[in-house]
C-alpha cells in the first residue's frame, strides 16, 4: 500500500462512517514489513519476514464511544464492519466526555524532520543482516571461554501509517527501526547458567553500534555475574545502571497518567506542585529528539507535540492528560503518554559515583515485583554487584527492595551524565541512599 | 531476552477486542458452524468436502483453501530443501465492553485473520506469516520461509489425514451468537454490587473479555486438525478510601467458556472478591524482609511453579543448554510428596487445549513425578532434537509467529498433609495467597512472584495482613525446600497471560497448600 492508497483508504472509511450516523470519527490506517533474524552456533536459527496492515476506528455515535479494529481492508467487507460497528455502538451508555480533541489542540504542529526515516532502508539486503549477526555471534564467542551458549538478534521494521479525524486532522507517519545485540549464557561452576543480553536500538542503519562491540558486551555481562549470591538483609546504597531505570521510574510515570488520577488510583493526585522527589531529578519530555525512538509531531490522537517539564529539581509540574480524561478532570489534554524522557544529567560517569559509595549495590537488572500506583508500595527483586569502600566486590542476586516509591525518589543522592541511548526514556544511573534489601 | 515472564491480566489497554456488530447482523446469516464474517473476501477456490468431515469443509470454505492448494503451498514451501513444513490459518474476533463510573460506555472490538507458513530444516525456522490468503500470496509466503533452506527438491503432493482430538471446552452458547445488550446487564449488576458491599468503595471499573478463535492447521507430515478456542475473561477493579488513604485491588475470572459461565453466583464472587481484596489492604503491613517459612496457598500460588521449574523445563532452552534444568533430567529435585505436571487436558480451564499449534494432541506431562525430574515440555523441533515424542506444548500467539515450548495449565498433585497442620507448624512466616506476576532467569535459576496480599504467620496462626511484597528464589534450591503438600489442590481462576519471546499465550496454574522452608521475603528492616 502506498502513501496515496493509504489516505485514500482512511478518508474513504471516514466518510463511510459518517454516512452510517457517527457524529465523529478518527480513522487509523497502518502498514509495515518486519524482518527477523536470530543467529546461533553459526547458522541461522530463525529467519521471519512479513508484511501487515491494521485499520482501526474510534467511533462518537450518538454521544456513545467504541473503537475497533480489523486487518482486512477489503472495502465490501469494510462497509459491512463501519456499519455493523457504528450500530452496536448505539447500545452503550451515553458518555458526555468522549469526543474528539479540540481542533486547537491540532494547532502549531512544526514542520521539521525528526529524522525516523533511513533513506537506506531499501538497499539493505539479507545477505547484510545475516553478516551482522554473524558478526556478532562470532565476537561473543570468542569472547570468554566460559560462554555456553550465544544467540545474536537482529530485526527491522519500516512502517508508515496515516490518521484521519473527522474534525479536521490528519497525520502521517513513516519510520524505520533497527535492533541488534546478542544473549549470552556462561557457566558458574556446578551453580548456575547466568545469563544477561546487551542490545542496540537505531532509527538508521549505519548507526548500530558494531557487531564485535555488541557481542563482547553481552558476555561481559552474563561474566560478570558468575559467583553471584545473596547477601545478607540490611539498609544501604543502590546504584542502578542506565538501561535498568526504566523499571522504577514506570512507578513513577503510571500514576501520573489522567485515567489513574480521574480513577483514584494515583498516590500523585493533587501533587502539582509538590515535591515527589529530592531535587536531582528534572524530567523533559522531549518529542523533538533528532532520530529519538519517541519523537513525534502529534501524538495518538492528533494533539501537536509540545515539549514539556514534567519534573523539575524534584516538584511535579505536569501530568499526562489524554482528551477523555483531561475533560473528566477539566484539565487541558496536552498527550496521555511519554514521547521522549530527557534528565538534567550529572557530571560524572557511573564509575566515578561508585567510588563515592561506601556499602551498597549495583543494581544491573531488576527481576520481577511491582509497584502499587494507588499507594505507590513497592518490591523487585534485583540483580547486581555488590559495592564497598568505592570497589566492586562480587555480584549479588536473589535480593529483594521495598519500600514506597516517593520515598525512594525522595532518597535520590545523584544522576550520571550517562543517557541509555536505546530507548525513548533516557535514563541515566541514578544513586540512592538508605534502601531496603532483603536476602539472607 | 533472557526473562520470561507472567502476568495476572488486567483491565485491557485499549484497541483490545470487541465485535458484537457480526451478531447483530447475523440474523439469518447463521447455519454454518463457523459463521461467514469474510464471505466476500475469501477467495472463491470452492473447499473440497471430504466425505464424512462436513466440518473440515466448513473450515476449508471459510479459509478458502481446499486439499490441492495446501499441497501447492507444502511444495512450494519445502522446494529448497527444508524437512517439514506447516500452515497455521487463524480468524480470531475479540470484544471488550467496559464499565468506568457506573456506565457500561466503552467497547473494543478486533478483527484478525490471516495464515503462517513455517519451514524447518534441522533446528532453523523460517517462518513468514500473510493477511492476504489468496494461492499468490500465500505461495509468496511460503517461497520466503523456504529460504532457511538452499539446495532443491521435488515434492510430491502430500496427503492429508484428519484429526480429530477430543474437546476439552465445549460450548453451548458461542458469544457470535450473544448479543451486547445480553452482556450489559452483567457489568451493570456487578458494579451495583461492588458500591453496596462496603460505604468506602469510590471507584469501581469493570471489564468483559470475549474470544473466539477459529484454526485450521496442516502439516507436512500429512495431518490436518481444525478447532475452535474460546475465551472468557471478566475483571474487577475497586479502589476505596478511608481516613485520606485509597487502596486498589481487582479480581478476575478467566476460563473457557460461553456467557453460561457467568452464574449469578459467579457474578456475586467477581464483586465480594473484589471489594474484600481492597478494603483488607487498609490494615496491611509490610513484613520485616530476609529468608523464612513461606506457606503457598492453594490455587494462583501455582505461580511458584510457572516461574521455579516451569520455563526452565521449556525444551527449547534445555535443547541451547542455557537451562538451570539442562542436566537434570532422571535426577531428584524435590522430596517424594512433590509431583507437578503441566497439562493441557483441564475441562474449560484457559490454558487448556485441544491440539497444539503444530498438530499434536493435547495431553498431561509430568515434569516432575515424586520427586524425580522426568520430561521437558517439547515442541516437533525439541522432540527431534532429544528424539522423543512432541508434548504438544507447541504454542504461538496468533498465525503471526512460529510456535515455542510453552506451558498450558502447570500444577502440582495434592500430597499428604492438612492446612491447618501446614501453617502450625509454622513459627514466625509468610502465609501468600494472591498473585500479580511474576518473573525468571532460567539459567541462573532465579525466579519471583509478586504477592499482592496474604498474611504474617506467627506462632502457627494467620495473624497481621500484608501487602505488596515480592518473593525471590531460585528453583531448583526452592524445589528442594517444598517439604509439605496438602490434599486441598487448587486450579487458579484469574486470567493469566504467560510472556516469552514476545508472545503471549492464556495460561493458568493450580497448587495445593503448601510449604517452602525457607525463601527470600521482600520487606523492611
Amino acid at each position: 500500500m502506498n502513501r496515496k492508497e493509504r489516505t485514500k483508504l482512511a478518508k474513504w472509511v471516514s466518510v463511510k462512517i459518517g454516512k452510517a450516523g457517527a457524529e465523529q470519527s478518527s480513522v487509523y490506517v497502518s502498514n509495515s514489513r518486519k524482518i527477523e533474524i536470530e543467529y546461533r552456533d553459526g547458522q541461522i536459527e530463525k529467519l521471519k519476514e512479513s508484511t501487515q496492515n491494521s485499520l482501526s476506528l474510534d467511533l462518537y455515535v450518538d454521544g456513545k464511544y467504541s473503537s475497533h479494529s480489523t486487518n482486512n481492508l477489503d472495502r465490501t467487507d469494510l462497509e459491512k464492519f463501519i456499519g455493523e460497528t457504528v450500530s452496536m455502538t448505539k447500545y452503550l451508555s451515553k458518555d458526555k466526555f468522549r469526543s474528539l480533541p479540540d481542533k486547537k489542540l491540532y494547532e502549531g504542529k512544526k514542520d521539521i524532520d525528526l529524522k525516523l526515516n533511513d533513506p537506506d532502508y531499501e538497499k539493505i539486503e539479507t545477505k547484510q543482516r545475516v553478516e551482522l549477526v554473524r558478526e556478532i555471534e562470532s565476537a561473543a564467542k570468542k569472547r570468554s571461554d566460559k560462554l555456553i551458549s550465544a544467540t545474536a538478534g537482529y530485526s527491522d521494521t519500516f512502517s508508515e501509517s496515516v490518521m484521519v479525524n473527522s474534525n479536521g486532522f490528519i497525520g502521517e507517519k513513516t519510520s524505520t527501526n533497527y535492533s541488534c545485540g546478542a544473549e549470552a549464557t556462561v557457566k558458574d561452576g556446578d551453580k548456575g547458567r547466568p545469563e544477561d543480553y546487551y542490545y542496540s536500538r537505531s532509527r538508521f542503519f549505519k548507526e548500530l553500534p558494531s557487531p564485535q562491540f555488541l557481542g563482547e558486551r553481552a558476555v561481559d555481562y552474563a561474566v560478570r555475574k558468575i559467583g553471584q549470591e545473596k547477601i545478607d538483609s540490611g539498609i544501604f546504597d543502590m546504584l542502578i545502571e542506565n538501561r535498568s531505570v526504566g523499571r522504577i521510574l514506570y512507578a513513577l510515570y503510571g500514576p501520573m497518567s489522567a485515567r489513574s488520577i480521574q480513577q483514584k488510583r494515583s498516590f500523585l493526585e493533587g501533587k502539582i506542585g509538590k515535591q515527589i522527589s529530592s531535587a536531582k531529578l528534572t524530567i523533559i519530555d522531549d518529542p523533538f529528539v533528532p532520530k529519538g525512538m519517541g519523537s513525534r509531531l502529534f501524538d495518538n490522537e492528533g494533539i501537536t507535540s509540545k515539549k514539556r517539564t514534567i519534573i523539575k529539581n524534584g516538584i511535579l509540574k505536569d501530568y499526562y492528560i489524554d482528551s477523555y480524561y483531561g475533560k473528566k478532570l477539566g484539565m487541558t489534554p496536552n498527550s496521555g503518554s511519554s514521547s521522549n524522557l530527557v534528565f538534567e544529567y550529572g557530571n560524572r560517569p557511573i564509575e566515578d559515583i561508585t567510588k563515592n559509595i561506601e556499602k551498597g549495590i549495583l543494581v544491573t537488572s531488576f527481576i520481577g515485583g511491582n509497584s502499587n500506583p494507588t499507594t505507590g508500595d513497592f518490591s523487585y527483586g534485583v540483580m547486581g554487584l555488590l559495592i564497598e569502600k568505592g570497589k566492586i566486590i562480587k555480584p549479588v542476586n536473589e535480593m529483594n527492595i521495598t519500600g514506597n516509591i516517593e520515598e525512594l525518589w525522595g532518597k535520590l543522592v545523584e544522576v550520571g551524565n550517562d543517557p541509555y541511548p536505546y530507548s525513548s526514556w533516557r535514563t541515566p544511573s541514578v544513586h540512592f541512599s538508605d534502601i531496603h534489601f532483603s536476602g539472607r | 531476552m533472557s526473562n520470561y515472564n507472567s502476568r495476572n491480566n488486567g483491565e485491557k489497554k485499549s484497541g483490545f477486542t470487541r465485535r458484537e456488530f457480526m451478531s447483530i447482523s447475523a440474523k439469518g446469516a447463521a447455519a454454518a458452524s463457523i459463521p461467514l464474517f469474510f464471505s466476500n473476501n475469501i477467495n472463491m477456490a470452492f473447499g473440497k468436502e471430504i466425505p464424512g468431515s462436513s466440518e473440515l469443509g466448513n473450515y476449508y470454505n471459510h479459509f478458502g483453501v481446499d486439499e490441492k492448494l495446501i499441497q501447492d503451498i507444502f511444495s512450494t514451501a519445502l522446494s529448497y530443501g527444508g524437512d517439514y513444513c506447516d500452515i497455521f490459518f487463524q480468524h480470531s474476533i475479540n470484544n471488550t465492553i467496559g464499565l468506568e463510573d457506573k456506565q457500561v460506555n466503552r467497547a473494543y472490538s478486533n478483527i484478525d485473520f490471516g495464515v503462517g507458513i513455517r519451514v524447518l530444516k534441522g533446528d532453523q525456522t523460517g517462518y513468514s506469516f500473510t493477511e492476504d490468503i489468496s494461492a499468490k500470496a500465500m505461495k509468496l509466503a511460503a517461497k520466503t520461509a523456504a529460504n532457511i533452506a538452499s539446495g532443491s527438491k521435488r515434492v510430491d503432493p502430500i496427503d492429508l489425514k484428519l484429526i480429530k482430538p477430543k474437546d476439552y471446552y465445549p460450548i453451548k452458547t458461542k458469544w457470535e451468537d450473544v448479543k451486547i445488550d445480553r452482556k450489559i446487564p452483567y457489568l451493570q449488576r456487578i458494579n451495583d454490587k461492588v458500591f453496596t458491599l462496603d460505604k468506602r468503595v469510590v471507584k469501581s471499573s469493570v471489564w468483559f473479555v470475549d474470544q473466539s478463535s477459529y484454526i485450521l492447521e496442516a502439516s507436512s507430515d500429512g495431518l490436518i486438525s481444525y478447532d475452535f478456542q474460546p475465551m472468557t475473561l471478566a475483571y474487577v477493579s475497586c479502589t476505596a478510601e478511608e481516613n485520606g488513604k485509597k487502596e486498589n485491588n481487582s479480581f478476575s475470572l478467566a476460563i473457557r467458556d460461553g456467557i453460561d459461565f457467568f452464574t449469578p453466583a459467579r457474578i456475586d464472587q467477581l464483586a465480594e472478591e473484589a471489594v474484600k481484596r481492597t478494603v483488607s489492604l487498609f490494615e496491611a503491613v509490610k513484613p520485616k524482609g530476609g529468608e523464612m517459612e513461606v506457606v503457598l496457598a492453594a490455587g494462583s500460588s501455582g505461580i511458584l511453579l510457572h516461574e521455579a521449574i516451569g520455563h526452565g523445563m521449556e525444551a527449547d532452552f534445555n535443547r541451547k543448554k542455557v537451562s538451570i534444568f539442562s542436566d537434570k533430567i532422571n535426577k531428584p529435585v524435590a522430596e517424594k510428596i512433590v509431583s507437578i505436571v503441566d497439562d493441557g487436558t483441564n475441562p474449560s480451564i484457559r490454558g487448556s487445549i485441544n491440539i497444539d499449534d503444530e498438530n499434536i494432541e493435547s495431553q498431561r506431562t509430568f515434569l516432575v513425578r515424586n520427586g524425580i525430574l522426568e520430561s521437558y515440555l517439547h515442541d516437533r523441533i525439541s522432540a527431534k532434537h532429544y528424539k522423543v515424542k512432541p508434548t504438544g506444548n507447541g504454542r504461538r500467539q496468533s498465525f503471526r509467529f512460529a510456535p515455542l515450548p510453552r506451558m498450558r495449565n502447570t500444577f502440582m498433585l495434592p500430597g499428604p498433609h492438612k492446612k491447618d497442620e501446614i501453617i502450625k507448624s509454622v513459627k514466625n512466616g509468610l502465609y501468600a495467597e494472591t498473585f500479580t506476576n511474576g518473573e525468571v532467569y532460567i539459567g541462573a535459576g532465579d525466579f519471583t512472584f509478586y504477592v499482592k496480599s496474604g498474611f504474617l504467620i506467627e506462632n502457627g496462626k494467620l495473624t497481621k495482613p500484608v501487602k505488596d511484597i515480592n518473593i525471590i528464589g531460585n528453583g531448583p534450591d526452592v524445589l528442594k525446600k517444598i517439604n509439605m503438600v496438602a490434599d486441598d489442590f487448587k486450579m487458579a481462576e484469574g486470567g493469566w497471560t504467560c510472556g516469552k519471546n514476545g508472545q503471549g499465550v492464556p495460561v493458568s496454574m493450580g497448587l495445593p497448600t503448601i510449604k517452602v522452608s525457607s525463601i527470600t521475603v521482600g520487606g523492611v528492616r
